[in-house]
């Protein structure tokens, strides 16, 4: 064998491409097997009594229980964090578990957030709820208004928080604006770049510190498996002293200092070893295999994603019984310029349209089609249909509907790799149907 | 390349965790909880010799502890540095006159006028990289924790 010593290797900027394919894995060092094996394991043995405790004490890498680490899910981290250009990464069971756990590893009772309100329903209803129940105040603002992201933030808030493309509205994030309004104030921000993917934007580049995925989406991209990835850039202060909960001695860690020891990668330790350990929500070894596996042709079907949701949006802005069409990436879209900065690729595949005759109008709609699936996720090679006020936003208030964007004849699609002249064939035997 | 990047070499790092057999520890603590001790702890675990090297210390991971670098008996590797920036010109005037191959400076630990004396005194200088995670990305099992190594190969290597 070759030693390594022999084979340095050197400094090259690998392209996307090229690292969505190999990052995080190495050929299998015991049985060579080039595809990434799962360990479907529970728990790891180990060599000896002072190995166990070295990494207990995380004094050495080492797997011990596969609620906290496994070597399948760590190919799927590192892959991610390195498309993103952050320093690591931590997997979770779901996109909603990344986010909760993100924002517990920073939180404590009687801290504050400042959210975008344009946001996925089920963020909307973990962050009103949930955060009310961990005494941690909100305060939702327009993302599209700079001095509402400022004039919101307070001696305890701890993170501002948005969505590079806005669900389902399509809004776009102005990332460098607000970071730069969170590095003002020594805050972090938080981007769930889910919509777009890395491909089309990576948040760490404009100045996001966290970013979070619903892995469930276009990075798995077959509906196959749930599950979240949160991903830090390591550039934070974390020691800025608005952060003693990561910075001083940890309470659930016997006194260790996660940022002075970890240093960059404090808070990904933190997170892993203290939140992930404690909220379990664990992502299950396969599952990670499966997102490996659709990672291996992000670049790929996103491109196609883009090109056809951008046809189908065409299609529809001309349509008669379609308005309001958000999909940032045509040409009158209000937020052209941001789409022009950020997602030179295209502005993803998921965006929304009023249906002519309100709630029926949107129903029937979903009644006629028979090819785009009628479902509540999205990110999927296959195309989706789904009307949000009666499902995925039904536990929102109409002032809070109206915040994210959505009337009652909303109807909120996310285009897929199909032919595209097919999925306007159907959508056109669908609109047949309203009025 | 900037100044620091110049320091930060992959392939030179790789050369130097590859070549080294002892390396002393300047600064290393006493005190589990501190960053030194996390590295000195790796280190000797990972089968180099480590050699504490700190006046306020008496013996740290098993060692004695030395004063300075002038005290240290043994040829040294790498000097690696856990100190102040500004006291790195005098560490590496120290390293020089005792021969060390390497002056490895922690994160943060940044002094352009100590890494030209050991550079001109012809030793390799690494700086504001942490020892420990070098190590870990080349060597040993850091991406078992999702970190991004940064590093791409199809190049089967031995057992972890």
């Amino acid at each position: 064998m070759t030693a390594e010593r022999d084979r340095l290797e050197q400094a090259r900027a690998f392209g996307f491409e090229t690292r969505q394919l190999h990052a995080g894995q190495r050929p299998d060092p015991n049985t060579g097997a080039r595809a990434v094996p799962i360990f479907q394991t529970t728990s790891y043995v180990f060599e000896d009594p002072e190995s166990a405790a070295a990494y207990f004490n995380l004094q050495e890498y080492g797997n011990t229980y596969s609620r906290i680490m496994n070597p399948t899910v760590a190919v799927f981290e590192e892959r991610v964090a390195n498309l993103e250009g952050g320093c690591g990464a931590v997997a979770f069971a779901s996109g909603i578990s990344a986010q909760a756990a993100a924002l517990f590893t920073l939180l404590e009772p009687g801290d504050h957030v400042v959210s975008s309100s344009a946001l996925y329903g089920g963020t909307v209803n973990q962050f009103k709820h949930w955060l009310r129940k961990m005494q941690v105040e909100l305060t939702w603002v327009d993302p599209d208004d700079p001095d509402a992201w400022s004039n919101a933030v307070r001696p305890n808030t701890k993170a501002l928080f948005g969505e590079t493309i806005g669900n389902p509205a399509g809004n776009v994030l102005d990332i460098e604006t607000v970071a730069s309004i969170a590095h003002d104030h020594d805050l972090p921000l938080i981007v769930d770049n889910t919509f777009a993917t890395p491909f089309l934007c990576r948040p760490i580049e404009w100045g996001a510190d966290i970013v979070i995925h619903s892995a469930t989406k276009f990075i798995g991209g077959h509906g196959t498996s749930i599950g979240g990835v949160v991903v830090e850039s390591g550039t934070f202060n974390w020691s800025n002293g608005r952060f003693p909960v990561i910075a001083d001695p940890s309470p659930a860690y016997h006194g260790l200092q996660f940022h002075e020891t970890f240093g960059t990668y404090g808070y990904l330790m933190k997170l892993r070893a203290e939140t992930l350990r404690d909220l379990g929500a664990a992502l299950a070894p396969f599952n990670a295999f499966l997102f490996l596996q659709g990672l291996e042709t992000l670049s790929l079907r996103m491109e196609r994603h883009v090109d056809n949701a951008l046809a189908v949006a065409a299609f529809l802005q001309s349509h008669e019984l379609a308005s309001n069409v958000t999909h940032p990436g045509l040409p009158q879209s209000r937020y052209r310029p941001l789409v022009e900065k950020y997602l030179p690729r295209g502005a993803g595949a998921v965006f929304s349209f009023d249906c002519a005759g309100g709630r029926n109008g949107g129903q029937e709609l979903i009644r006629g089609v028979t090819l785009w699936s009628h479902l509540a996720n999205v990110g999927d090679a296959k195309s989706l249909i789904i009307h949000p006020a009666s499902t995925t936003h039904r536990q929102l208030s109409d002032a809070e509907l109206e915040a994210a964007g959505v009337r009652p004849g909303t109807v909120r699609l996310s285009v897929g790799t199909e032919s595209v002249e097919d999925l306007i064939w159907d959508l056109e035997a669908g609109l047949a149907r309203v009025k | 390349m900037t100044a620091l990047e110049r320091y930060q070499d992959p392939a030179t790092i790789q050369r130097v965790l590859h070549t080294a057999t002892t390396i002393a520890i300047v600064g290393l603590s006493s005190n589990e909880l501190r960053a030194s001790h996390f590295v000195g702890f790796y280190l000797k675990r990972h089968d180099y010799r480590v050699i504490p090297v700190n006046p306020r210390e008496t013996d740290v991971l098993g060692t004695a502890s030395h004063a300075n670098l002038l005290d240290v008996d043994v040829p040294v590797d790498i000097v690696n540095v856990f100190r102040a920036p500004d006291a790195l010109p005098a560490i590496a005037r120290e390293a020089v006159a005792i021969g060390a191959g390497a002056l490895w400076c922690q994160f943060g630990v940044i002094n352009e006028e100590g890494a030209r004396i050991a550079e001109d005194g012809g030793m390799t200088v690494i700086m504001d990289r942490c020892l420990k995670v070098e190590h870990a990305r080349y060597m040993g099992r850091m991406h078992w924790f999702g970190f991004n190594t940064q590093r791409i190969t199809s190049v089967r290597a031995g057992l972890q």
